[in-house]
C-alpha cells in the first residue's frame, strides 16, 4: 500500500542506504579505508619527524611534540567514545562497523602518534606511565582484533545451530533421564550419578572456563566409577553409563561454547579498565605539563 | 390462516447473548419491542465470560463510533461484563437462560425455535448472533459441571505449581498441555488420550509432546479416560483399573461443533464452500431466508464494536426504520470528501458499482466494507499515481478518466475507465513494475490488499476479471511494449494457471517440451546437472518467465526449474507463443536477446565449475540452503555471517532499544549452513502469512516494503500462529527504563537491550499489561535504517533480498 498513506518519497530510501549485498567484515570495511587513512597518517608522522628540525632535539614539549600530543589525546577520547556509541541507539544514520573499523586502525596508529610524541624519551614518571598504559590498551585491543577475526567460525562450528539455552536444556534433559535410569542402581553407584546431577554445569571458575578443562567434572568421574563398578544390575548400569556419555558430550559442547565466548570477551575486562586508567594518567600527564610550563 | 397465533409470539428472537445479541436485545428493549434473548448458558456473553480473570478487552477500531444501548470501552473483562449486566437490566432485556437452540422451523412471521431442553419459542423474526466459536464438547463423566474444568487456556503463565490434567489429545489439547508444562511454571501435567495413538494431531505436536514426556515434563496416559471429577482429585479409568490422581485444574479440549451446519440447517446460504465463506446477506443483514438476520462474527465481523453496532442497526431495520444509515456512514463520507463532485455516500457507492467492472457484482453491504479499507482520490492529468520499483500491493480501479502506463521510457499505454491497475503488485507481492500517471483528470479508487483479496474471494466475477487483466499486463511488461492486448488474445485464451507446491519440479532438464511459463506468485530456482551434481544457476522471482529457450530452439530443456516456495505459474502453450512471436518480430528479437543473456550466464557458471569446482559447489549449496529456509518468499531477510559474528547480541539490544524495549529478533536461534546463519527474524514475505487472518486488520506493507503492525492489535495471536518462521512474539512492552548515561555512570536500570523479565516484573508489581503481537517493522520511520544492521560491530549482519544475495557477483567473488 505504497500510496495509501504516503504519496511522495525520495528514490533512495533510508533502507537502501544501509543495504549491502554481501557480508564485509569490519577489517575490510570500505576497501580498507581506515587502514589506508591510518597508515598514511603514520607515514606522514614518521617522515615529517625526520624532516622537521626541532632544537635542541625532538621531545614532547616542542611545537611538533605538542601537535602530536594533542592529536593523540583527542584520538584517545574519541576512541573511548566507541563504548558509548555502541550502546546509544540514536535514529540517525551511522554504522557501528565503520566505527569499529576506524577504532581499530586509528587505535593502532596511536603507537606511532604516541611514541613519536615522546621523542623516544622514556623514564620512570607519570608521562611514561601514560604511554605505557596506552601501549597496554593497544596490545589488549590487538588481542581483541585477533580473536574477533579467528574465533567466530569456531564458535559457529561448535554450536551446530544450537542456542546456549538449548545446550543447557539438553543437559537438563539428560539429568532428568539419568535421575530415572539411576533408580535401580546400588547406593554407591547412584551416589556418583547424583554427584553429576548436583554439579552446576558452570562450576569450575574463570580459569577452567577459559581453558575448557574441568578436572573435577562429576559426570566424567561418575562414568569412570560406573565402568569400574560391579555392584548394580549390569543392564541398568549400561543404560546409565550410556546417558553419562551423552551428557559428557553435551557438557563438552557447552564448555567449548563458554570457553570461546569467554575468550571473545575476556580482553574487554582488561581493555576497558586500562582505558580509564590511561585517561586518568593522561590527565595527570597533561596537567603536570602545564603546571611545569 | 386458520392457525392460532401463539400468545407468547415475540416480534424478534435473538439467539446468542454476546456483544451483538445483547446490543440487539437492548435496542429491542428500548424500543419496547416484544423480544426474547436466548442464551445457552446461565450468564450473558459466554465467550468473554470465559476469558481469564482480569484480561483486558480492547475497543478497536478507534475510528468507529459505538452505537448501542450498552456501554463499551477498553477495560478488564469484569468491568465490561459488569457494565453489560447492568445495561441489560436497565434496558429491560428479556433473557431466557439455558436456552440452547436445537432447531428452527417456520417462516417469516411465524418461526418456532426449539431448545435442547424442549422449550419452544415463537417469533416473527430471528436475529442470529451466535458467533463462530461453536459449542465446545463438554465432559460427560460424574462431576463434569465443576468450575475447575476449563475449556480454553488463554495464558499458560496463569498456572503455576498446579496439578493439571488435559483431557483430549487433538492439537488444541497437546498445545495447551505443552504450554502449561513449561519447566519454569513447575506444574505437574498429565494428558489423557482415549485411544492408543494420537491420530488426530499434527505430527509435529505429537513429537513435541513425546519429547516432553521423555524429558519428564508431562505424563502421557493413553487408553485412559476421566471417570469422576472431584475438587482437587480426578479418578481415571485406565487399562489397569481405576486410579485417583491429584488434580487442581482440568483442561478439556474435546473439539467443538462448528456453527455452520446449524446455520445451513435453517436454509441459510453461504457465499461459498470454503472455510472463509460467510452467510449471504442483504444491506439490512437479512439472510437468504426472509425473517432471519445474521450479525456479528458469524456475519464476518469479529470485532466487538462492529457487533454491537450491528445489533442496534438490525433491530432498527426490523422495526421498520429504513432511513437509518450505518454507523460507518461518517467514515465513508470522509473517504469521499476530497472529490470534486458532491454526492451522498450511497450515490457514490452506486456510481462506483456502475462504472468499475470489478465492482459490478458486489452487494451494497460488501461495497461499504471494501470502501472502508480503500481510498478514493482525484488526480490531475499527468500526476504520478505510483512509480516503478515502489513497493505496494494495493489495487487501483479507474472510476473516471484514464491512466497511462509507462511500459518503456517514453512509451505509454492507456488503461481505460472501468478497468484496474496495480494488480501485479497485489498478486505477486512484488514491487511496482511500471510508473502510472493519470491520463486525464481522473478519479481512482485504491483498494487495500486485504480488501482486494476479500473481494476476490467473495465475488467470483471480480476474481476472473482481475486474473485475466493481470496475465495480460504481466505479458505486456515482460515483452516491453512491442505487443498489444490483441496480440496476446490467443496466448491468454490457452493460458492456464497452475499451483506448484514448494520443491515441485516444473521443468525437467533433458525433457522435450515447448510450453512457456510465467511466474504469477512465489519464486523458482533453476538448476543444472553439471558433472553429476545439481548446480544452482538462478533464482527467478515472481514476474519472470522461463521455458522460452525450448520454444525458440526446439531443443530439450537445458535446465531443471522447481518451485522455491508454494507458487503459481501461468502455462502458455508453445504453439500460441510461437504464433505471437511470428506476428511480432521485434518481440522475437527481445526474447532471443534474453535467451542469449541467460545462456551466457549458464556458460559462465559451467566454465567456473570446471576450474573452481568447490567454490561453485559452495555457492550452489548455499543457495539451496537459503531456499530451504523459506527465503524464496522473502523480500528482505537478516543474514548473519558467522565468520564475523562474535555473539555480542548488540543487534538484539539495538532492536529492543530502537523500539519499545522488546527485541524482534533472536540472533542465536535458526539454521546455519557454511557459517551463513538465518536468525529468527522477519523476512517481510511477498505474501505475508501473518496478514492472512488479522481481525482488526492492522498488519500492512509500508512504503519500503516492510510488513508492519499499526496500533490496534487485539492480542489474538493469529499472526503469531500463522507465521511459519516463528518471528512474531506475543509480549507486553516493558516499562520505560532509565537513560543510558544513568546506567553507564550510576548503574541505574537494566542497561541496554531488552530488560530481563525479572526486572520488568519488579517494576510492574501486580499489574499485568495486555500482551500484543510484536514483530520487526524494518525500523520503519527510523532515518538511519534497520538498527540490527547499523549496530553490528563486525559487519556480520546484513539485510538482503534473496536475489540480491544470490547474485552472480557472489560467485564471481568466490572464484576470483
Amino acid at each position: 500500500m505504497a500510496s495509501l498513506f504516503q504519496r511522495r518519497r525520495s528514490k533512495a530510501t533510508q533502507v537502501e542506504r544501509v543495504r549491502e549485498r554481501q557480508h564485509e567484515g569490519f577489517l575490510r570495511y570500505a576497501g580498507f579505508r581506515w587502514a589506508k587513512i591510518s597508515g598514511g597518517l603514520c607515514l606522514l608522522i614518521i617522515i615529517s619527524y625526520a624532516l622537521v628540525d626541532v632544537t635542541p632535539r625532538h621531545n614532547g614539549g616542542s611545537w611538533y611534540g605538542y601537535t602530536l600530543g594533542t592529536i593523540g589525546a583527542l584520538l584517545i577520547l574519541w576512541l573511548t567514545a566507541l563504548g558509548y556509541r555502541k550502546r546509544r541507539m540514536t535514529n540517525d544514520y551511522w554504522s557501528l562497523k565503520a566505527w569499529t573499523s576506524a577504532h581499530v586502525y586509528l587505535g593502532l596508529s596511536l603507537i606511532v602518534i604516541g611514541t613519536w610524541h615522546t621523542g623516544f624519551q622514556l623514564g620512570w614518571n607519570v608521562h611514561t606511565l601514560a604511554w605505557a598504559l596506552m601501549m597496554l590498551v593497544i596490545l589488549s585491543g590487538l588481542y581483541g582484533v585477533i580473536v574477533y577475526a579467528t574465533l567466530p567460525a569456531a564458535l559457529s562450528n561448535n554450536r551446530e545451530q544450537m542456542t546456549q539455552m538449548q545446550m543447557l536444556e539438553a543437559i537438563r534433559a539428560f539429568d532428568r533421564q539419568l535421575h530415572n535410569a539411576a533408580q535401580p542402581l546400588t547406593a554407591t553407584d547412584s551416589a556418583a550419578v547424583l554427584a553429576s546431577l548436583d554439579q552446576d554445569p558452570f562450576a569450575g571458575g574463570a580459569w577452567a572456563r577459559l581453558r575448557g578443562r574441568y578436572p573435577n567434572c562429576a559426570t566424567a568421574a561418575a562414568r569412570v566409577a560406573l565402568a569400574a563398578s560391579q555392584s548394580s544390575n549390569a543392564d541398568a548400569r549400561a543404560k546409565v553409563a550410556q546417558l553419562l556419555l551423552q551428557k559428557e558430550a553435551a557438557l563438552a559442547r557447552l564448555r567449548e561454547h563458554l570457553r570461546l565466548r569467554a575468550l571473545l570477551e575476556i580482553w574487554l575486562y582488561v581493555h576497558v579498565p586500562l582505558t580509564f586508567a590511561l585517561i586518568a594518567a593522561l590527565s595527570a600527564h597533561i596537567i603536570s605539563v602545564f603546571f611545569y610550563w | 390462516m386458520s392457525e392460532p397465533v401463539p400468545p407468547d409470539r415475540v416480534k424478534v428472537a435473538i439467539i446468542g447473548s454476546g456483544p451483538a445479541g445483547l446490543s440487539a436485545a437492548s435496542r429491542a428493549g428500548q424500543l419496547g419491542l416484544s423480544h426474547v434473548l436466548l442464551e445457552k448458558t446461565d450468564h450473558l456473553s459466554d465467550t468473554i465470560f470465559k476469558y481469564q480473570k482480569g484480561k483486558r478487552v480492547l475497543a478497536t477500531p478507534e475510528r468507529l463510533d459505538l452505537r448501542s444501548d450498552c456501554r463499551f470501552a477498553e477495560g478488564a473483562r469484569e468491568y465490561i461484563l459488569g457494565n453489560w449486566d447492568e445495561d441489560a437490566a436497565n434496558n429491560k432485556v428479556n433473557v431466557a437462560y439455558h436456552a440452547d437452540v436445537a432447531e428452527v422451523t417456520g417462516e417469516k412471521g411465524a418461526f418456532a425455535i426449539k431448545t435442547a431442553k424442549g422449550d419452544v419459542f415463537h417469533a416473527e423474526n430471528i436475529v442470529l448472533a451466535i458467533g463462530t466459536q461453536g459449542n465446545p464438547n463438554r465432559m460427560r463423566c460424574e462431576g463434569a459441571d465443576l468450575p475447575h474444568i476449563i475449556y480454553q487456556v488463554d495464558d499458560p503463565e496463569d498456572f503455576k505449581d498446579k496439578h493439571i490434567t488435559v483431557v483430549g489429545s487433538g492439537d488444541a489439547g497437546i498445545e495447551n498441555a505443552l504450554g502449561v508444562a513449561e519447566e519454569a511454571l513447575e506444574n505437574t501435567v498429565t494428558i489423557l488420550n482415549r485411544s492408543k495413538d494420537f491420530a488426530r494431531a499434527k505430527a509435529k505436536n505429537v513429537s513435541d509432546m513425546m519429547e516432553a514426556g521423555e524429558n519428564g515434563l508431562m505424563s502421557i496416559r493413553t487408553e485412559t479416560q476421566p471417570k469422576k471429577v472431584e475438587p482437587g482429585w480426578l479418578t481415571l479409568d485406565t487399562p489397569d483399573g481405576e486410579e485417583r490422581i491429584p488434580c487442581d485444574v482440568i483442561v478439556a479440549r474435546l473439539g467443538s461443533v462448528a456453527p455452520r451446519a446449524f446455520v445451513e440447517s435453517m436454509g441459510i446460504e453461504f457465499t461459498g464452500p470454503d472455510r472463509e465463506a460467510f452467510p449471504k446477506l442483504s444491506p439490512t443483514f437479512e439472510s437468504t431466508v426472509p425473517g432471519i438476520f445474521v450479525i456479528g462474527a458469524l456475519a464476518g465481523y469479529p470485532l466487538i464494536k462492529h457487533c454491537m453496532n450491528q445489533g442496534y442497526d438490525v433491530v432498527e431495520f426490523i422495526n421498520g426504520n429504513t432511513a437509518l444509515t450505518p454507523a460507518d456512514e461518517k467514515d465513508l463520507a470522509a473517504i469521499f470528501a476530497g472529490l470534486p463532485q458532491q454526492k451522498s455516500v450511497s450515490d457514490w457507492l452506486d456510481y462506483l458499482r456502475e462504472r468499475v467492472s470489478i465492482f459490478a457484482d458486489v452487494s451494497p453491504l460488501q461495497m461499504r466494507e471494501f470502501m472502508l479499507d480503500s481510498k478514493v482520490a482525484y488526480y490531475r492529468k499527468g500526476e504520478v499515481v505510483f512509480e516503478k520499483g515502489e513497493p505496494g500491493s494495493s489495487l487501483f480501479a479507474i472510476a473516471d478518466g484514464f491512466a497511462e502506463v509507462e511500459v518503456a521510457p517514453g512509451v505509454t499505454v492507456p488503461i481505460e475507465q472501468g478497468s484496474i491497475f496495480g494488480e501485479v503488485g497485489l498478486i505477486s507481492g512484488r514491487k511496482r513494475g511500471a510508473t502510472i500517471r493519470a491520463g486525464a483528470d481522473s478519479i481512482f479508487v485504491e483498494v487495500s490488499r486485504t480488501a482486494a483479496l476479500k473481494l476476490m474471494a467473495a465475488v467470483p466475477g471480480a476474481k476472473r476479471a482481475i486474473n485475466r487483466i493481470s496475465l495480460e499486463r504481466q505479458l505486456l511488461q515482460i515483452f516491453k511494449g512491442g505487443l498489444t492486448v490483441e496480440d496476446l488474445a490467443p496466448v491468454v485464451e490457452t493460458a492456464e494457471v497452475e499451483r506448484v507446491s514448494a520443491g515441485k519440479v516444473v521443468l525437467t532438464e533433458g525433457e522435450q517440451g515447448d510450453d512457456v511459463y510465467v511466474i504469477r506468485s512465489g519464486s523458482m530456482v533453476v538448476e543444472k546437472d553439471i558433472g553429476g551434481k545439481s548446480i544452482f544457476l538462478r533464482y527467478l522471482p515472481a514476474g519472470s518467465f522461463f521455458g522460452e529457450m525450448g520454444v525458440l530452439s526446439g531443443q530439450p530443456r537445458n535446465a531443471t526449474v522447481k518451485a522455491a516456495v508454494g507458487s503459481e505459474v501461468i502455462r502458455l502453450t508453445g504453439d500460441s507463443f510461437r504464433k505471437m512471436l511470428a506476428a511480432r518480430p521485434q518481440v522475437r528479437e527481445a526474447t532471443e536477446a534474453a535467451v542469449a543473456e541467460r545462456a551466457a550466464m549458464n556458460g559462465f557458471i559451467e566454465s567456473r565449475k570446471a576450474s573452481y569446482s568447490s567454490a561453485v559447489d559452495l555457492y550452489s549449496d548455499t543457495a539451496s540452503f537459503i531456499m530451504k529456509e523459506g527465503l524464496g518468499e522473502a523480500t528482505d531477510a537478516l543474514l548473519i555471517d558467522e565468520n564475523l559474528c562474535v555473539g555480542c547480541d548488540n543487534c538484539e539490544k539495538a532492536c529492543a532499544d530502537s523500539h519499545e524495549g522488546l527485541s524482534r529478533l533472536d540472533r542465536e536461534a535458526g539454521k546455519t549452513f557454511a557459517h551463513l546463519h538465518v536468525p529468527t527474524s522477519c523476512r517481510h514475505c511477498e505474501h505475508p502469512h501473518c496478514m492472512a487472518d488479522c481481525p482488526p486488520n492492522v498488519i500492512h506493507r509500508g512504503p519500503d516494503g516492510e510488513v508492519f503492525m499499526e496500533p490496534g492489535c487485539i492480542g489474538c495471536g493469529n499472526c503469531m500462529r500463522n507465521c511459519p518462521y516463528g518471528v512474531i512474539r506475543m509480549e507486553a512492552a516493558p516499562p520505560p527504563k532509565p537513560g543510558l548515561l544513568s546506567w553507564l555512570l550510576l548503574g541505574k536500570g537494566p542497561g541496554p537491550g531488552e530488560p530481563s523479565p525479572k526486572w520488568t516484573k519488579k517494576q510492574l508489581g501486580d499489574e499485568k499489561p495486555k500482551k500484543i503481537a510484536v514483530k520487526c517493522d524494518m525500523c520503519k520511520g527510523i532515518a538511519g535504517g534497520p538498527a540490527c544492521v547499523r549496530a553490528c560491530p563486525t559487519g556480520a549482519a546484513i539485510r538482503v533480498s534473496p536475489e540480491e544475495f544470490l547474485s552472480i557477483a557472489r560467485l564471481d567473488e568466490a572464484t576470483d
